[in-house]
């Protein structure tokens, strides 16, 4: 730099004075005074927590940014805790979260053996509907829909809800009449779809191919309030609300055992030690079947690696999703401009995180047709989760013959868009006994003849 | 990718030429079983990470059924045998066991 006045600087330093002082910001966050108690506080947020704001950004630049704090803290596990819940993916966290803010559950540990949102949370394709086929489906999948509508504000957090619309293409006559009997369905359950027309499937997304030549498209099921979120965010917001209530994240803790006593729960042992709780609560998607068997109880489930895939970004061109089910292949846009595309599940069971490469092959081929523009795409990123199939392909939430365990898994292909809904329900499980949102989902449904068979609505070939 | 060798003519090709068949060696429970032995055949599968037996067939081959064993977190295949037996042989176990000692699977090990 080179000597004489400089604005900028002088500005800056007038800006950093005001900053420091402590109640220079203050009337930014006392955003009412109608209602008694700090917002933080009746948000049933710690108030030792800093809330994100445009204001803490203001401050923060003014101040180098080094009053940044972490998002949640890392501490170590106690002794003993009210519940435990095994899984830091959106599911747990989101169970956790819900356990505080809905039923004051606050002594809570969330336990995870890799690191938080590493396993199907950060691995899916982001994608959030709920026109669902059958009632209880419709029940969780919506009320899942509605909490993301204001996830962002519930959570100080920014998820990047983008409700984009969700249209699922109707490519035979049979798909038609499908689509067609979940729109009524839906009008039933009170969840907003539609079927349309092929010309408004080519308004709304004007890059697709509508003429075929093996498979037209026919209509769609359009449901304008479905849409995307960041992943991630999803479960970093979760994750730094549920530190704020004073519950423990705990990473790279892995559970080797389940200790029971009389039929009931007392305590897990961990690659931290061990440690007792009241309630536990698995959510663990791919890998709950291995965690039942070390809690004495088998379930209805198989784990397969289900892939994803993205292209290098361009310009913006397809602001709703697409998903194309008879051909088997699902796209949308992210913000960054690359196409995130979904693919299709391995045929065996396997725990492996890749999938099988012809699976590619089959979802790049069927979307080359339906988008002929992405045909000279380059793709960036391959990867796979491990998805836990049920046989009706509906989750299970419910109690098990463990008093003081239940579980949250069984999503399948199709767990992102669930995770607030999952979570709300959840907790009203562990906390209560009982939900309305859960009731159809026992583990022990199959058995009672009392499927929710989604396996040809849920929206993607299983 | 799984690369598989049919125990009946003896090619060897990548999973695309075969068709994955779901756990091996269920014994059926239908009349006179009780609801548990019934819920357990209809409903419950073995999904271990690691060893695990299962049905496959030659679909674009002969079109015969066999039995495999294979890890489910590495996919290694530890070996293919003939669909007509209701455990796996034991030159198969042997492979298993000199490869993951200890391991079991349903009553087997």
């Amino acid at each position: 730099m080179t000597g004489g006045f400089q604005p900028y600087d002088a500005l800056m330093s007038l800006f950093r004075e005001f900053a420091a002082l402590p109640v220079a910001f203050d009337w930014a966050e006392k955003d009412s005074k109608t209602t008694r108690g700090h917002p933080r506080q009746r948000r049933g947020i710690r108030p030792d927590m800093k809330r994100y704001s445009a204001f803490a950004i203001a401050r923060e630049a003014l101040r180098h940014h080094t009053g940044w704090e972490r998002a949640w803290r890392s501490p170590e596990p106690k002794k003993k805790y009210d519940a435990i819940i095994v899984g830091a993916g959106g599911h747990g966290l989101a169970t956790a979260y819900y356990l505080g803010k809905n039923y004051g559950i606050k002594n809570v540990a969330i336990l995870e053996k890799g690191w938080l949102g590493g396993g199907n949370t950060g691995r899916n394709t982001t994608i959030i509907r709920s026109n669902y086929l059958q009632d209880p489906s419709a029940a969780i999948y919506e009320k899942a829909r509605s909490l993301y509508e204001t996830m962002s504000q519930d959570l100080n957090y920014n998820v990047m809800f983008s409700p984009r619309g969700v249209m699922m293409l109707a490519q035979t006559q049979h798909e038609i009449r499908g689509y067609k009997r979940t729109a009524h369905a839906n009008k039933l359950q009170g969840v907003a779809t539609e079927f349309i027309s092929p010309q408004r499937v080519k308004e709304l997304v004007p890059i697709i191919n509508i003429d075929g030549p093996r498979y037209p498209v026919l209509g769609a099921l359009w449901q304008p309030r479905g849409g995307t979120a960041r992943h991630d965010a999803v479960a970093w917001g979760y994750a730094r609300a549920c530190s704020a209530m004073g519950m423990d994240v705990i990473q790279q803790c892995e559970v080797t055992g389940v200790r029971t006593e009389g039929g009931k729960v007392i305590g897990v042992d961990t690659t931290k030690g061990a440690i007792d709780c009241d309630k536990l609560g698995l959510v663990v998607a791919g890998h709950s079947g291995v965690l039942a068997e070390k809690a004495g109880f088998r379930l209805p489930i198989e784990s397969l690696a289900l892939q994803a895939l993205v292209s290098e970004p361009i310009k913006p061109c397809m602001n709703v999703v697409v998903m194309a089910n008879t051909v088997h292949g699902y796209m949308s846009q992210s913000d960054k401009g690359e196409m995130v595309i979904g693919g299709g599940t391995d045929g065996f069971n396997n725990y492996t995180q890749r999938g099988s490469f012809h699976h590619i092959e089959e979802t790049v081929r069927a979307l080359n047709e339906t988008f002929p523009i992405i045909s000279r795409l380059k793709m960036l990123r391959q990867w796979g989760g491990i998805v836990d199939m049920t046989g009706d392909r509906s989750p299970l939430l419910s109690k098990t013959p463990v008093e003081g365990i239940f579980v949250n898994c069984g999503w399948g292909t199709g767990g992102f868009k669930a995770i607030p809904g999952s979570g709300w329900a959840m907790a009203e499980l562990m906390a209560k006994g009982h939900s309305p949102l859960t009731d159809e989902f026992s583990m022990f449904r199959f058995r009672e003849g009392r499927f929710i068979d989604e396996s040809v609505a849920a929206g993607v070939a299983h | 990718m799984l690369t598989l060798t049919c125990p009946y003519c003896g090619v060897s090709g990548e999973e695309t030429e075969f068709h994955a068949g779901g756990e091996a060696h269920l014994k059926r429970f239908i009349s006179g079983s009780t609801d548990a032995e019934f819920d357990e055949y209809m409903f419950l599968r073995e999904n271990p990470k690691g060893v695990h037996f299962e049905r496959w067939r030659h679909v674009y081959g002969c079109g015969k059924w066999f039995h495999a064993a294979r890890d489910t977190n590495t996919l290694e295949v530890f070996g293919t045998y003939s669909a007509q037996v209701s455990e796996p042989p034991k030159e198969i176990k042997d492979k298993i066991s000199a490869k993951r000692p200890g391991w079991s699977w349903r009553n087997f090990k």
